[in-house]
């Protein structure tokens, strides 16, 4: 059996990575999620967070904002609307993804008065994009 | 017959002309590598994305409750169709075959007594379509101050679509652009975008493999579905921009070897009329002494 799977990072101008990783940590939808070898075949869509990847060279990180895996026994897909490896996350960068999820919650809040549904997932969006800021020492403000 | 000094001067002016096509054939020439690479780099996401609907779709199928986006209105009365081009001229037959196609299709459906709306994304497009078609439009996205086509731009094409599409105003989109297939050959095509027209993704979706969805299956597509209209624009306008460098290098290669044929005849007919000139001038002096 072989204890690594295909790991492969793409967004929508490039393809980031593609490494044989031994385990990745994905910031699914509903929860954070470590996928190793022999997995079971799974697709999950992504929240903003930290995409950890473990190969033969170390571990890597990546900020993601949406989109979606998709998991198989030898294989980990991740198709992210934007991925940023960490290191080359500015804070500028931070600040300006932010200020969008910021500007998003706001719209949301002026467009469905009435309707939680959208306020409470563009707050839960800018929640995210925060936690991502306290996670990577960069602040949000 | 012309005077010297006249063939001279158009001498000189189609040389420059051939040093403007000439460097307009190498900046293509730069950017078209440039394009390409960005073309190819976005390919990896575009097909994993399709795969992933296709078995989203297939799985779903055709429900009732499937989302709006995949499944259509049930109607087929308004089409939204989104002409993409460049912003600049000199590319050959670039900007002239998409606006053909899109006409083309526009009279069909406006034929078949359906409403035609159009959105133009690049000035030429909008200019070519203007005469026929100029009271279908509804909007015009300039793309002239993007130097990099990002997937931003991409994606506020697609808010603005899908934002139209929420209101009830159209029922079928459609894009059109140039599929980028080598430097001398692109071809402008057609490819609806809503309803996701899947069914290809669909059959070549491996069904052998059981995924599990969190959460579930609607969501997911309901989520993928405006995604993947951003995904097609995005890589609509990527095979685009390649396919425009593509056509203005060939335009320009023809242009440049053109102005080389016209220097070549402008310079022997200089250097007969100059000779006549010469031969003429000693007959006259010959002719003179003779008569001594």
């Amino acid at each position: 059996m072989a204890d690594t799977v295909q790991f492969d990072l793409v967004s929508p101008e490039r393809l980031l990575a593609s490494v044989a990783a031994k385990e990745v940590q994905i910031p699914g939808a509903e929860g954070d999620l470590t996928a190793m070898a022999d997995h079971a075949p799974l697709i999950t869509t992504l929240r903003p967070g930290i995409l950890k990847v473990s190969g033969a060279d170390g571990t890597r990180e990546y900020v993601v904002t949406g989109g979606f895996a998709e998991i198989s026994g030898d294989s980990v897909s991740v198709l992210a609307e934007r991925a940023v490896p960490r290191e080359d996350m500015t804070a500028e960068e931070f600040k300006a993804m932010v200020a969008q999820a910021t500007d998003k919650l706001a719209h949301a809040q002026e467009t469905f008065v009435n309707e939680p549904g959208p306020v409470d997932e563009a707050a839960k969006l800018l929640a995210d994009m925060v936690a991502i800021g306290d996670h990577i020492g960069l602040s949000a403000n | 017959m012309p005077n010297l000094k006249d063939l001279k001067n158009r001498i000189a002016s189609v040389k420059s002309t051939r040093k403007i096509t000439k460097a307009m054939q190498m900046v293509a020439a730069a950017k078209l590598r440039r394009a390409q690479e960005a073309a190819e780099q976005a390919r990896p996401y575009t097909e994993r994305f399709n795969a992933v609907m296709g078995k989203l779709a297939a799985s779903v199928g055709d429900a009732e409750n499937a989302p709006v986006l995949l499944r259509g209105t049930g109607e087929d009365k308004v089409h939204l169709l989104v002409v993409m081009t460049a912003e600049r001229g000199l590319c050959g037959g670039f900007n002239a075959n998409i606006a053909k196609l899109a006409k083309a299709h526009a009279a069909d459906l406006l034929s078949e007594g359906k409403t035609v709306k159009i959105v133009t994304v690049g000035k030429k497009g909008r200019d070519a379509m203007k005469r026929e078609f100029g009271q279908y439009f509804v909007d015009h996205v300039d793309q002239s101050g993007i130097k990099r086509i990002g997937y931003g731009d991409a994606q506020a094409v697609a808010e603005s679509i899908l934002k139209s599409f929420d209101a009830g105003e159209f029922d079928v989109a459609k894009i059109f652009f140039s599929r980028f297939e080598n430097v001398v050959s692109q071809i402008p095509t057609m490819q609806q975008i809503i309803p996701a027209d899947v069914s290809d993704a669909a059959e070549a979706a491996d069904t052998g493999t059981f995924y599990d969805y969190e959460p579930d299956e609607q969501a997911i597509l309901a989520d993928l579905l405006p995604r993947g209209v951003a995904t097609a624009i995005f890589s609509a306008m990527l095979e685009n921009g390649a396919s425009e460098q593509g056509a203005r290098m060939s335009a320009m290669d023809n242009a440049t070897r053109n102005a080389g044929e016209m220097i070549d005849k402008l310079t022997i007919e200089f250097n007969r009329s100059r000779q006549a000139v010469i031969t003429n001038e000693l007959i006259e002096i010959i002719s003179g002494a003779e008569a001594l």
